[in-house]
């Protein structure tokens, strides 16, 4: 049996950070030395590749290596800054119907040949998309952020995972504004690993960053950027590997903030 | 917070709503876990009611049937104060006739 993880990378709501997760924990565990290989299984409405900046070397897509008209290696787009990260379209937005469950168990098959993690972006909801995307997944992430509308869709996706066997599932809790929980006006990190009862992989700040990596097609992880989201996935992609780092404390960010304000005044520019 | 956030929220006296979010949380995932309605968690209610009640008698107004959930696990909790038990439990067919809804 191999010893490749498998993640399926969902959430049930969208717009929640499958995609920005995937991305940046894909480029991290490359950076790592792990071989890694993202595969959109959001193919609907895909943007994996938009997001690692691989949108103009898409050819080939998984459906072409199953019927055969191509081979694995042509269809798999190679990170040129980190060639220890591939990315696999599932397939192209025309091709929505063709794909059923033992076919994301085949391409999978495939890809734990060559590499040490698959990561699945997974579609949002919890129709045949996600239930395609799940049959190949072996473990599972789950990405919420601490609103109510996305907990509860995280609660039913844990539930359906639960019951195909995936395992183990883990939380990361995306969007996290640490001055909004320290004033009781967003669910805290405790409400929400209390109330889903997953253990918490990791949180992720709100943090412009992000929106400019996206516009640039860098994920964060690819530069040694200090932002709170970098050192974040940074964190993530270590505790996947085993390592054994502490979680970032919202309130201790906001501390650090602060301090780093009364740094920066007391330092002298003249 | 800016001051007059700080403020309003003093006058107002409103519960912060990290609290609310989490007690709407609990209540409707206690709902979609068990698949049950809140119309038929109702009937299911109506129903235990009485036929505990044919057994003891029970303060009806009293009598809770609710869903709690802890740690993914969704239990019915009935918390039904017995005022004292009936000398002769009812038998099933009798049941129509039980002043249940007394
Ligand atoms: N930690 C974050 N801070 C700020 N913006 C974020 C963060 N995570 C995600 N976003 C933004 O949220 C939006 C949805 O993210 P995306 O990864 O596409 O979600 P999904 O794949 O679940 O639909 C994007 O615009 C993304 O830039
Ligand atoms: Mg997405």
């Amino acid at each position: 049996m191999s010893t490749t993880r498998t993640i399926l990378i969902c959430s049930g709501k969208g717009g929640v950070g499958k995609t920005t997760t995937t991305a940046n924990l894909g480029i991290a565990l490359a950076r790592q030395g792990a071989k890694t290989v993202v595969l959109d299984a959001d193919f609907g409405l895909r943007n994996l590749d938009l997001l690692l900046g691989l949108e103009n070397r898409i050819v080939y897509t998984a459906q072409e290596v199953l019927a055969e008209t191509c081979r694995l290696e042509q269809a798999l787009v190679k990170h040129k800054q980190e060639p220890n990260l591939a990315l696999l379209p599932a397939g192209n937005p025309r091709m929505l119907e063709w794909l059923k469950p033992k076919d994301m168990q085949a391409i999978v098959a495939l890809l734990e040949r060559q590499f040490d993690y698959v990561l699945i972006d997974c579609p949002a909801g919890i129709e045949d998309g996600f239930k395609n995307a799940a049959a190949a997944a072996r473990e599972a992430v789950v990405i919420t952020t601490p609103e109510v509308a996305a907990v509860r869709d995280a609660d039913r996706v844990i539930g359906l995972l639960n019951t195909q066997g995936v395992q183990p599932v883990q939380l990361v809790l995306n969007r996290v504004r640490p001055k909004m929980m320290s004033n009781q006006e967003m669910l805290s990190v405790d409400d929400v690993t209390d109330i889903l009862a997953l253990p918490l992989l990791g949180l992720v700040f709100e943090d412009e960053q992000v929106i400019v990596s996206t516009n640039r097609g860098e994920p964060l992880t690819l530069s040694d950027s200090s932002s709170p989201a970098a050192q974040a996935y940074g964190n993530i992609a270590q505790r996947l590997q085993g390592e054994d780092v502490p979680l970032m404390d919202p309130s201790q960010a906001r501390r650090g903030l602060r301090a780093k304000m009364r740094k920066l005044m007391q330092t002298r520019i003249f | 917070m800016t001051v007059k956030e700080f403020i309003d929220k003093l006058l107002r006296r409103q519960p912060a709503s990290a609290e609310t979010a989490k007690e709407r949380l609990q209540l409707v995932l206690a709902h979609d876990r068990s698949d049950l309605n809140p119309e038929l968690l109702e009937q299911m209610r109506r129903e235990i009611l009485e036929v505990v009640a044919r057994y003891v008698e029970i303060d009806l107004a009293e009598g809770d049937v609710s869903l709690e959930t802890e740690d993914r696990v969704t239990a019915l909790v009935a918390n039904l104060p017995i005022r004292r038990p009936i000398a002769q439990p009812a038998k099933v067919e009798t049941s129509e006739q039980q002043p249940a809804q007394a």
